[in-house]
């Protein structure tokens, strides 16, 4: 029983500390560490700044849930930027061709399928050839960026404009706003996404099996876990979701595909982490998917407030991850020690 | 299409990624899988352009880079060796972390947003070496390359007679195969892998001051483009042998330069850009389907 205190502790801990450089760093700036660290509170849950981090969180949780999926059974999926940013050069295309609100359904469809059958192509990959799905996933990844640059600089280039970026969508082509801070009804698509992968994972025979597979692939090949249809089954699902996440951010402001867009923000990469950190579980993977949004959304605020750049953010970010590694080690370690 | 400037280019392109891939390499054999390659080049790149600029030297520069991609790496030493956290969690992070940090370091240090570049930036020169560049054919490919190339060529082999012919690479690769034998053997498993994990770091710093005052001669954010990735995969192509290593960068060096090469006929370039992953990815999957029959050979005799 003393166990959870003990890693509450260590966790509290690990988080005052990377508060604590934090704030060091932002002395060495100039700037008062407490009026920051204010400004991020208030920017990432006040009343202007949570729909930011609402807005923010989308994304983030998406393809934190997106990779959560295959992590469960211990299947690292390295190829979420791919089959993000397929999915929403997809749904683009699909919601410029289809007109109306049928369009909107069917991009979101095709943002879905693109990333599904991508993510399921590396699935296959490893169980055809070989080839580990860390790789198979990661290489995949830069070829379906390099066709979105393609793409949005030649045959579906907005004329008129000068930047690599698809033709905007049609008013009725577009997911409804919620409020005005670029939040869509793409935020119940989420919710509806975390929420059927933490009942499948509790109650259904599908998420036993994957969860067994995490905990020892070779047990799972004697209680008769097919490994091979497994992976390409998550693999689908991870790549699903990545690509519908990616039609939900361009089915949102500004209504395009700018090359970069989903790219830059590292939605995949933060999300991955949250992930990590959270051990796949889908509800901690939610929550800390909600935190590094907040964080970012916060880190906006702060540079507004106190012209400390906002990549301290992204600073902050990392280095809370890192503690959050190094103490979770010790835990584990520590429990090995005790248990024998 | 095919000529000795061709082949002169890829060399170039390729060295970043060997150094990164041979520090992948020598951690991957010593046990530890390192996938911060990407982020601690990308330190280096920053720490070579603001040394350079601020001592003048582009040796010092160079220095500098070595130092700060070893100083970064002890993240990853500390926290993977000693705390026994998770590497991918660690290595991952350490990627974001880097991005972040050179990004904010560029806007103040250098009051600059995205890229810096200056005339008065000094970047590595290119040497020529006597003899061998009156050669034809053989001295445009060989000679004319910054140092750091020929270096890492020499690393290639000293580290391949480290790992083979010196009991240090012999402790180390025990180290990487059997921790516990190793271990009750005397040898200390934490200081050989706090070893690799730091000299990793050196060698990532030099990656990173080939790319940014060798192959160019500026800082930008995210320069490193997934070149540390290309090397972890580099290191898995070449299944961390010094020279399996050295042939997989040059099998990705060639892609990119052929694939520059074609962007001069009309090919888009973002075709040209995917071109070393995808040749990359052809390249393993054969190499495992030789390796499969090799298998179900030796299963049959």
């Amino acid at each position: 029983m003393t166990r959870v205190p003990a890693a509450a502790r260590t966790v509290a801990i690990t988080i005052l500390a990377a508060l604590l450089l934090g704030a060091l760093l932002l002395a060495a700036t100039g700037a008062n560490p407490l009026t920051a660290y204010e400004a991020i509170l208030v920017g990432a849950f006040g009343p202007d700044g949570f729909q930011d981090t609402l807005a923010y969180a989308v994304p983030v949780v998406g393809m934190a849930t997106a990779l959560a999926i295959p992590l469960r059974a211990g299947l690292v999926n390295l190829g979420g930027e791919g089959q993000l940013v397929l999915g929403a050069i997809s749904a683009v295309a699909v919601g410029l061709a289809v007109p109306g609100p049928l369009g909107v359904l069917a991009a979101l469809v095709a943002g879905t399928a693109a990333g599904a059958i991508y993510a399921a192509f590396a699935a296959v990959c490893e169980n055809r050839l070989g080839v580990p799905l860390l790789v198979t996933t990661l290489l995949l990844s830069y070829p379906a960026m390099s066709l979105a640059a393609y793409l949005v600089r030649f045959p579906m280039r907005d004329e008129g404009s000068s930047l690599p970026q698809s033709a905007q969508l049609a008013p009725d082509t577009r997911l409804p706003a919620l409020g005005g801070a670029g939040l869509t009804v793409g935020l119940f698509l989420v919710v509806a996404a975390v929420v059927a992968y933490a009942v499948i994972d509790a109650r259904t025979p599908a998420g036993f099996e994957s969860r067994v597979t995490g905990w020892g692939p070779r047990f799972a090949q004697y209680a008769g876990i097919d490994r091979s249809r497994l992976t390409v089954r998550l693999l689908a699902c991870s790549g699903g979701l990545a690509g519908l996440v990616g039609a939900i951010v361009v089915l949102g402001f500004p209504f395009r595909f700018i090359d970069g867009a989903l790219i830059t923000p590292q939605y995949t990469w933060i999300g991955l982490l949250a992930a990590l950190l959270a051990m796949a579980s889908p509800l901690g993977t939610l929550a800390a998917g909600i935190f590094f949004a907040a964080l970012t959304s916060g880190g906006f605020a702060m540079e507004r407030a106190t012209q400390v750049p906002r990549e301290l953010t992204a600073v902050l970010q990392a280095v809370l991850i890192i503690f959050l590694a190094a103490a979770t080690g010790l835990l584990r370690k520590r429990k090995g020690a005790a248990g024998g | 299409m095919v000529d000795a400037a061709l082949f002169s280019s890829a060399l170039g392109a390729l060295t970043p990624i060997l150094f990164a891939a041979l520090a992948g390499a020598l951690c991957q054999r010593a046990g530890v899988f390192n996938i911060s390659l990407e982020g601690t080049m990308l330190v280096g790149c920053f720490a070579g352009v603001a040394g350079s600029w601020y001592t003048g030297s582009v040796w010092l520069g160079v220095l500098i880079a070595m130092i700060a991609g070893t100083a970064y790496s002890l993240i990853l030493a500390i926290g993977h060796v000693t705390f026994g956290g998770d590497a991918i969690v660690l290595g991952v992070a350490i990627n974001l972390l880097a991005v972040g940090l050179t990004s904010f370091l560029v806007r103040t240090v250098f009051g600059t947003r995205g890229t810096f570049s200056d005339p008065d930036l000094t970047g590595l020169d290119p040497i020529h070496l006597p003899v061998l560049k009156d050669v034809p054919f053989v001295g445009d490919v060989l000679s004319g390359h910054s140092a750091l190339v020929y270096v890492s060529w020499l690393a290639v082999v000293a580290l391949a007679i480290l790992l083979y012919r010196h009991p240090w690479g012999l402790r180390l690769r025990g180290v990487g195969e059997r921790p516990d034998a190793a271990a009750s053997l005397g040898v200390s498993v934490t200081r050989y892998r706090y070893g690799v994990i730091l000299a990793g770091g050196a060698l990532c710093g030099l990656a990173g001051a080939q790319l940014a005052l060798g192959n160019v001669t500026l800082f930008s954010e995210n320069m490193t483009a997934g070149r540390g990735w290309i090397a972890v995969v580099a290191v898995l192509l070449g299944r961390a042998l010094p020279y399996g290593v050295f042939a997989a960068a040059v099998l990705f060096g060639l892609a990119e330069a052929f694939g520059f090469r074609l962007q001069g006929v009309g090919l888009p370039q973002q075709a040209t850009d995917a071109a070393p992953y995808v040749v990359t990815l052809i390249a393993l999957f054969a190499a495992s389907g030789r390796l499969r029959k090799r298998r179900t050979v030796r299963e049959n005799t």
